[in-house]
């Protein structure tokens, strides 16, 4: 296959700096041998084994009350966290990047912390926080009598919640809201670690220009910032989407895995799985794909624009 | 507030606010959490918290493979990781922006959704897997299986560190080397090789890092037999599951301070890589 390659250079290729014609042909070889076998081949996999009984068995799969649920729940979780964690990631920004204050280094380490905690574990500090022993666990686990709204699923109608007017036991853990707030803890950096690096390069000259013309601190954000951070805030945006859609490790110890109502798309995806019914988990699972493939174009074409924009 | 932590003044408005709202989010969402982990464990006595995470055999087996499979994952990755980034960094090709995106797909596509996907492949009758058990060889459930997916998981870390490092190499040293009559070969290995270790070493500890925590692309493809093929993310899940919260937090505990480690190391390299640039500028 290399060898019908046309081996052209880019512009820093030249003289001394170039390569032999077989070391280059070795290189990008094992380079595409390498990426084909190990990156392409599982995608490719995902939607051969969707595929494996024809296209009535894929679309046949989506025709279940749980998959539905399990998609609805999904939508909601990401579009609770996304937004919470994007205005948390524009404030975090603000902050370290606008000024310059005691403790700066610190907090900015502190903010990449989930990235250091593993899937596993970061499901598994809110079991101890929330859980029957945990530090919250018996405050949560005590009778409240007041009106609670009950979270069942999609299941059975359109709308997710009951009304109860006094409620035992309201949960967190093997709940909804325990999914909500591991994938909150998750997806916690991305949009931050995106926009503060970014900021702190661009500076605040124009913001104190606008300012200093009468502007208000919320006419120079939104019309002087937000334009200027923009492809940065929808990267970051994109990455943390894709992460609380797909998140598994950290929504699977916290779920309970109630079908219907406390599972996720990619749990929905393992129980399938579990049950050998192996056309069923990769059609739910291409969807999933679908999402990572749609991730990587956006993600990019704003890495194409910038470096277009770069370059005038 | 303002006055108190502000080292010098600014006419931008917000920091009250921004700094409130950022410590107090990050406190609800990451440090209270996380500090329930060490508090759980400073409740256990030191002799209970080493007979669980760990003395306890099946403990130690799974950190043996653990770290075992995430090490071998992390030296193919430098090694495949390098050529990959060289490729895309110095060469032209067609359907590079495709292959350079899809360097990224570990990132983007949920753990499970690869953890099915790999194991379809290297299982007994997949595309893969057929090939390897027709020569003997068991690729999924087994130690290989989960060192596939440890790589498969890892490659991005180690190309997205190498590859702006590449593009930034110092096109006059190599000129220079050239026209001091240094070969290709020597060139590589004494001018640009020694600029490249610091990135190289911290996409595979990056690398490394990922995988030992890498639960969701191996809990499939491992088999998960105790003894053998029990990685320690899924001990944690099993002890949990038994409510055996003390060994899954011991577990965890160690797991989350190798990782840390790795992290340290990563930003000693970092630390280290810009040294050599600021000297050089």
């Amino acid at each position: 296959m290399a060898a019908a390659v046309s081996l052209k250079y880019s512009s820093k290729q030249q003289g001394s700096m170039r390569d032999p014609r077989w070391v280059r042909i070795t290189v990008l070889t094992l380079a595409i041998a390498f990426l084909g076998l190990f990156i392409a081949l599982p995608l490719i996999a995902v939607f051969v084994e969707a595929f494996r009984r024809g296209v009535s068995a894929y679309f046949a799969s989506f025709e279940n009350s749980d998959v539905w649920a399990a998609i609805k729940l999904t939508l909601i979780v990401a579009a609770i966290s996304v937004p919470l964690n994007t205005l948390f990631g524009i404030a975090a920004g603000w902050c370290i990047a606008r000024f310059n204050f005691r403790g700066k280094n610190f907090l900015t380490s502190l903010i990449d912390l989930p990235f250091a905690v593993s899937p596993v574990i970061s499901g598994l500090i809110f079991v101890l926080l929330f859980g029957a022993q945990g530090w919250f666990g018996p405050y949560f686990m005590r009778a409240h009598w007041y009106p609670m709204l009950d979270w069942h699923g999609f299941a059975e109608s359109w709308w997710p919640l009951d009304y109860q007017w006094f409620r035992y036991k309201p949960q967190i853990i093997f709940a909804v809201p325990g999914i909500v707030i591991a994938t909150l803890f998750i997806t916690f950096p991305f949009v931050a670690r995106e926009l503060i690096p970014l900021m702190q390069e661009q500076g605040s000259d124009e913001e104190q220009a606008a300012l200093m013309l009468g502007a208000s601190g919320w006419t120079t954000f939104r019309r002087i910032t937000l334009p200027k951070i923009r492809w940065a805030l929808l990267y970051g945006v994109i990455l943390c989407n894709a992460r609380a859609m797909g998140e598994f490790g950290a929504v699977s110890v916290v779920s309970g895995h109630i079908r219907g109502r406390t599972n996720t798309v990619p749990l929905h995806v393992e129980i399938l799985y579990n049950e050998y019914n192996f056309v069923a988990a990769f059609a739910v699972a291409s969807l999933l794909a679908m999402l990572g493939i749609v991730t990587l174009v956006i993600k990019s074409v704003i890495e194409w624009k910038v470096a277009r924009n770069d370059g005038d | 507030m303002r006055r108190l932590l502000l080292k010098q003044n600014s006419p931008l408005p917000g920091f009250g606010l921004t700094l409130g709202f950022t410590t107090l989010y990050l406190s609800l969402i990451v440090l209270i959490p996380l500090s329930a982990l060490f508090f759980k464990t400073s409740t256990m006595t030191w002799e209970r918290f080493v007979e669980v995470a760990i003395t306890s055999p099946r403990v130690i087996a799974s950190y043996k493979l653990t770290f075992g499979a995430s090490f071998i994952g992390a030296c193919i990755n430098a090694f495949f990781g390098f050529i990959v980034a060289w490729a895309l960094a110095r060469y032209v090709f067609p359907f590079k922006r495709i292959v350079d995106a899809l360097v990224d797909l570990p990132f983007a596509m949920p753990t499970a959704v690869s953890g099915i996907a790999l194991t379809a492949i290297y299982s007994k009758d997949g595309w893969v897997g057929r090939w390897l058990y027709r020569m003997g060889i068991e690729s999924a459930f087994s130690p290989l299986g989960i060192t596939i997916a440890l790589t498969f998981i890892g490659l991005p870390f180690v190309v997205r560190t190498l590859q702006p490092a590449i593009e930034d190499l110092d096109a006059e040293l190599e000129e220079a080397a050239s026209s001091l009559g240094a070969n290709r070969w020597q060139i590589f290995r004494r001018v640009i090789l020694p600029t490249l270790v610091p990135p190289l070493l911290t996409g595979f500890a990056l690398s490394f890092a990922r995988a030992l925590g890498e639960y969701g692309s191996v809990v499939f493809i491992s088999g998960n037999k105790p003894f053998s093929t029990e990685i320690s993310s899924l001990l944690i899940i099993m002890k949990l599951e038994e409510y055996d919260y003390a060994g899954a937090t011991g577990i965890a505990v160690v797991m989350l301070l190798a990782s840390f480690l790795m992290l340290l190391t990563v930003n000693i390299l970092q630390w280290w890589a810009g040294r050599g640039y600021r000297e050089a500028h």
